[in-house]
Parts: C-alpha cells; structure tokens; sequence
C-alpha cells in the first residue's frame, strides 16, 4: 500500500491508497458534515452531505465514497457547498413530517444539528406532507417513517454487525419506505434478533425505545464503541 | 326599522378568535344576541397513530395560553393507559405546575385583559383602556400584574425547563426530579408574590361596589357549577372527583370518577357555534346549564384548604353569598384563587420530601383507553383517548372549559347586551361590556397565541338581510 499527498483545504495531508476523502480530511480534524456515513459501516453515499469540490471536476463529490488520487486539490467548504448541504437538509425536512417539539430526538438528532450548523432558518421548499405511518408493533422498539431520512444505517448496521438483516428500502423516490424482512409488521419479524442496534445508529427520532417521551431519546453508542458518526461527538 | 345585526368581530382582549353578533328587533332592541367560537379541531386527526407517549406534548402545543393544563389532563390519560400509579412527588410535582399556571393565566386575565375596564372604567378612551393606561394610572397594580404573571411563569420555566411547551409531565409522571436550587429559588419569590397577591385582592374589594350596574347585569342568572374537590370537599386542581352543584347548593352529582364524564355531560351543536355546547345530561338541554372555572370552583367547593385564601373566601361568601351567580364574581374569585394558588405551592414546595428522586412511573401499554381531567385556569379540561395494543392513538376527544361555558357565555352575552344596547347607534362603552362579560369567563378560543390586546375589533351593525348598515373599527 502506497501512501498519496493530496491537499484538502489547502493543507498538504497524506491518505493511503484506497482511502476516502472522508477518512483522510477526519485523520486532519476537517470537519466534513456527514449523515448517512458511520465509521464502523460500510459506505452508501445516500445522503451527498458530504459533498466536497475537487479541482478539475465540474462535478460535486461526495467525500465517503470518493478515493483520495496523488496531487488531488479538496475543498470542503465554500459558499456553493453550504448552500448545497444546506438545500439537501432543507429538502430531507420537507420530504416527511419533522416536528422536533413532540419529537423523542428532540435536541438528540443529527438532522435537527446539521439544520443548525448550516443555519438552515426557515424552509423555501413547500412541505410535502406525505401519509407517513409509525409501526409500533414490536415489543420495545417502535420506527416512525415521518421522521426517517433513509440514511440506511440501520439497514447497514443490521446486516453488517448483527448478521440479522431485517431491513430493507422498498420503492423509490418519494415513496421509498424502510421495511421488515418483506414488508411485514417489525413485530412480526422472525429476523429481528431485538439487538437494538438499529436504534441506537439512527440519527433522527425515526427509530426509537418504546415507552420514550419526547426529547428522551438516549443513544448509547458506547454501546456500538466501533460505530462513530463524527470524530469528537459522542452520539 | 328592520332586524338589525350588530357584529363585533374579533372580540378584543381575549385570547384567541371570536365573534359576537347581536341581533336588533324591529324597534331596535336587542332580540338575540351570540357568542361563536371556532374550536381548533384538528387534534383529532393529528394524534391519530401518533404514539400515546407523544400526547401530553402533542396536545400541549394545541393550545399556546394554557399548555400546562393540556399536559396535565393529557398525562393523566396516559396514566390510565398505562394502567400505572404515579409516585406520589410526581403527582405533588405536576400539581404545582398546574398551579404556577393557574397563577400566571390569572394575572394575564385579570390585570392584562379586564384591570383596564375596572380601573379606567368600561366607557374610558378605548385607546388608553389597556394595560399601559393602567400602569399610567396605578403604577402599583400594573406591577403586580406584571410580576405575578411572571412568578407563575418561572416556575414553569424552572420545573418544565425554558420551552414554551414544555416536556417534563409525560406518561407516568415527571421526566426530571426536583433539583434543591429550584425549589429554593421558587420558595424565595414566594412571599413577594403573595403580598403582590394580597394587594390586588385588598384593591378590587375596595372598589367593587362600583360596579353594581356590571355585576347585576354580566350574566347574573343561576345555572349548575362543576368543578374537581377532593375528598372532603377541598377544592381540587389536578386531582379530586367531578362535583356539580346548583344555585341554590343542591348538590347534582358528586364523587364522579372523571371516566364517567360521558354519562353526566351531554354535548350538543348549536347552529351558532362551532364549538360544541356542553350541558348536564341528568337536567336535560337547555336546562343543563352549568359554568365552570373560579366561580364555580368557588362555588362547589367547601373551602379551599389554605388558611388566607379561605379567609378571603369566608368574606367573598358574606359579601356575594354561599352562591354568588353573576359572572361578574370570576374576577373575585379568580384573584382568591391567585392567592390560594400560591400558598399551595409554597405548601408542597416546603415539603421535606419534594426532592425525592421517584417522580415516574414506566410501563407498558395495559389499557386501550384512558381519561384525564384537569382544571385549567378557565376550568374542568377533559381528555380522554383510545390506543391499540402498540400504544398507537386511534380515537381523541377533548371537552375543555370554553366547551362548557358556552350555553353560559351565550345567555351572558345576551343579558349583557339586552341591558346596554338600544339601536344601532351603540355607544363604544356598551359594547366593551358585551365583550366585557366574555372576558370575565377568560375563554381561550382557537389556539393562536395573538399578541394580546393587539387584535383589531370590528364592529358591523346588519340588517336582517345582512347588508351592512354601519361598521365600526377600532
Ligand atoms: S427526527 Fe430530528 S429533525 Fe425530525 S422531528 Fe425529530 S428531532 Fe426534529
Ligand atoms: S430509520 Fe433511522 S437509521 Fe434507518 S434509514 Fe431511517 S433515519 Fe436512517
Ligand atoms: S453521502 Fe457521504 S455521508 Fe452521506
């Protein structure tokens, strides 16, 4: 394995071959804002939060699954970039039904944090308002679909680390929905080991602990101490 | 001259959204006259196949001017839902919440939005009949309004956190345990805001026999009254059984579990009102007439249970009698009520075991179906709901205080307005005291948190085809 120098933000750094743009700006401390990435899990690039400008493309790249390449120029953060991410978390709001005051991720929730970071005041985009249900059937553990982003960590986390592969997306678009092994209720799942891992990697209030007020979310992801989401942050 | 319809749209200095139309005969007296309300209805399909954990913050965001009481009630079904006993600090807990809401919706009632008509008088420049007009005049009053709102505030802030729809009462209790800093910051205002309290009260005894024409004319008619009384016949806030008792100290019902509310309360849609009209099943419609709110908690119950403010009441007794019947007597009531409010929070806060750490009950779905009642600082809120084995809300119904009061607004309305109009060329001041009696009730109409006061009133005088005649706006 060779190692590559690469400049992210115009700081020479260096990445071994096969490494992400990701992986190598984190190693830096460069923050990359991330949704759908969890170090631990493999890589999907669902989310394209992590878009970065790499000199020479006229294409936007995302930083998860991009390999870092020998005399690559990165840039992180531009006008351009945060006006993207910020349309994209605008966009994972208005898709579904996010009302953070009765949410049990209130204050707890990696979509609600990235609105802030990139000062996402207000929403231009018309709410869609889907018909989205919440599955309750299970005995502890509950998915509400208003408030999934369909990051896939939990459908990652589920096949990856647990080996059960309860979870799955069905459709497309607007309509995509997580689902239990072929769209049965969660409580009916004869694949679901009820590890609760999928729980604890969810970002948002989608998956949550039964009998959970609002704002109590609690992930213990020291719990998971392979799964990190952001260097530096716990959750 | 023909039918005549006077409308007064939207009636000024109570929260939320109303109407009042007054009907004109022929020689220009009043005929009929109506309160409407919208009710938001839309709670019911919000909460359908929300989980029943969301409720008590769901509900609570329903209503911005009483909240609290929202939670509460809300919560309470919860309880039953989950089939579990709340420890007894987290009831004491979620009971001084209600109170501390009680205390700052009654300040916002009585000093921001019926002080001004009792201190400038209900015929003064309506431009200057606010609370700055008040606090022009009598800089002391308008203080102690403006602190006792925000003590009862505060203790909301401190227990609830700094939200205005706060999530600490949830299904089984409190979310958080009392901290000692907290009690002993609460405790500490306490003895600024009784004698705030007490000032107020020694204010309006003073002057009330001023208005004599107001309180013989503000709904003075008898009616049922119901409220919550503990065992012993203390009045209730958060807890107790439903009582109803008539003008004349019959005692209707008592001792109703809440969960029998549908047995007692008929409700019926007048085509008037989009707000439902609740009335006494046992007596019928209309004659199931009743009121709730201070006035009829001070009416249903014995005594309060805290030594000054059953002083207070003992004199309110001698002064109005056992069964004071005009809707005029909620101010008194209410500003009673202030003072017992807070005497019961320094009570339970002084408690040696308010810090106990086991504040919430946990368990699991045990029933499909729960009822909660609370008073709110208009009156007897109800919730009750039904789930499905998950724990998903299927079915919601809400009977709050505006819902009762309505046959009883409405025959105040038109007691009021029979008395003070004649014609179309109606004075301001007379119709200030037919939105005046309104406020006495202290409705909170839709849910809109409208900066108060600052709401346009029009009024539109029609005839009987509806054609406008004269529109008055302020
Ligand atoms: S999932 Fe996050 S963003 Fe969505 S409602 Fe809940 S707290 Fe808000
Ligand atoms: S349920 Fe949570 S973890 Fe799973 S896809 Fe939706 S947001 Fe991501
Ligand atoms: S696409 Fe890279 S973090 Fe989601």
């Amino acid at each position: 394995m060779s190692v590559l120098t690469l400049t992210i933000e115009g700081r020479d750094v260096a990445g071994q071959t096969g490494g992400t743009i990701l992986q190598v700006a984190r190693e830096n401390g460069i923050a990359i804002p991330t949704l759908c990435h969890l170090q631990g899990l493999s890589d999907v690039g669902a989310c394209r939060l992590c878009v970065v400008e790499v000199e020479g493309q006229r294409k936007l790249l995302p930083a998860c699954v991009t390999a870092i390449d020998e005399g690559m120029k990165v840039t992180v953060n531009s006008e351009r970039l945060t006006a993207y991410r910020r349309r994209i978390v605008e966009l994972l709001f208005t898709e579904r039904n996010h009302v953070c005051s009765v949410c049990v991720a209130d204050r707890n929730c990696e979509l609600q944090d990235l609105a802030v970071e990139l000062g996402l005041t207000h929403f231009d985009l018309p709410l869609l308002s889907p018909q989205a249900s919440v599955d309750a059937t299970h005995e502890r553990f509950g998915i509400d679909h208003n408030r999934c982003v369909l990051c896939t960590r939990c459908v990652r986390v589920c096949d990856e680390i647990e080996g059960a592969h309860t979870w799955d997306v069905m459709g497309r678009g607007t309509e995509a929905r997580l689902i239990t092994d072929m769209g049965i209720p969660w409580g009916d799942s004869n694949t679901c080991t009820s590890c609760g891992k999928c729980v604890q990697v969810c970002p948002t209030g989608a998956l949550f602990e039964k009998g959970r007020s609002v704002a109590e979310a609690r992930r213990r992801r020291p719990y998971l101490p392979y799964l990190v989401a952001h260097e530096g942050r716990t959750r | 001259m023909a039918d005549k319809t006077i409308v007064i749209e939207p009636v000024t200095r109570i929260e939320g959204h109303a109407k009042i139309t007054i009907q004109l005969n022929e020689s220009g007296e009043v005929a009929d006259a109506h309160f409407h309300v919208t009710q938001f209805r839309g709670f019911e399909r919000i909460s359908q196949g929300r989980m029943v954990h969301e409720m008590p913050s769901l509900m609570a965001r329903i209503c911005g001017i009483c909240p609290v009481s929202h939670m509460v009630a809300s919560a309470k079904a919860c309880d039953e839902i989950l089939g579990v006993t709340v420890p007894p600090v987290g009831v004491r807990l979620r009971r001084v919440l209600n109170l501390a809401q009680i205390v700052q919706s009654h300040a916002l009632s009585f000093f921001y939005l019926s002080s001004p008509d009792l201190l400038l008088g209900f015929d003064s420049d309506p431009a200057l009949r606010n609370l700055v007009g008040v606090a022009r005049q009598t800089p002391e009053l308008a203080r102690d309004g403006v602190a006792l709102r925000r003590f009862g505030q505060r203790i909301i802030e401190r227990l609830g956190g700094k939200r205005i729809h706060p999530a600490w009462v949830v299904p089984g209790g409190v979310s958080r345990p009392l901290e000692a800093s907290e009690r002993d910051s609460i405790l500490a205002e306490i003895p600024d805001a009784r004698e705030r309290a007490h000032r107020t009260l020694d204010w309006y005894k003073k002057n009330v026999a001023s208005w004599t024409d107001e309180v013989a004319h503000f709904g003075d008619f008898p009616s049922l009254y119901m409220g919550l009384v503990h065992e012993g016949g203390n009045a209730a806030y958060s807890d107790g059984l439903l009582r109803v008792v008539d003008s004349s100290g019959w005692v209707m019902a008592d001792g109703v579990d809440p969960r029998a509310y549908g047995d007692y309360l008929g409700e019926t849609v007048e085509p008037w009102s989009y707000l439902k009209s609740t009335y006494f099943k046992p007596l019928g419609y209309p004659a199931g007439i009743y009121r709730v709110g201070p006035l009829a908690r001070l009416n249903v119950a014995e005594r309060l249970g805290t030594p000054a403010a059953d002083a207070e009441l003992a004199e309110y007794r001698e002064r109005l009698g056992r069964y004071p019947s005009s809707s005029f007597h909620y101010h008194y009531a209410r500003l009673i009520e202030i003072v017992h409010c807070i005497d019961v929070i320094d009570h339970i806060l002084s408690r040696s075991d308010i810090l106990d750490p086991h504040v919430r009950a946990r368990a699991e779905i045990n029933r499909n179906e729960g009822v909660g009642v609370s008073e709110a600082p208009r009156g007897v809120l109800i919730h009750h709901y039904k789930v499905d084995d998950d724990g998903l809300v299927e079915w919601a119904n809400l009977v709050i205080a505006t819902g009762h009061n309505n046959l009883a607004m409405n025959r105040s309305v038109l007691q009021t307005a029979r008395h003070y109009i004649k014609g179309d060329q109606v004075k301001e001041g007379m119709l200030n005291r037919v939105e005046a009696v309104i406020r006495c009730y202290d409705p909170c109409l839709s849910c809109s948190t409208h900066a108060v006061g600052q709401m346009p009133l029009q009024v539109d005088i029609r005839d009987a085809e509806g054609s406008l005649l004269r529109q008055v706006s302020r």
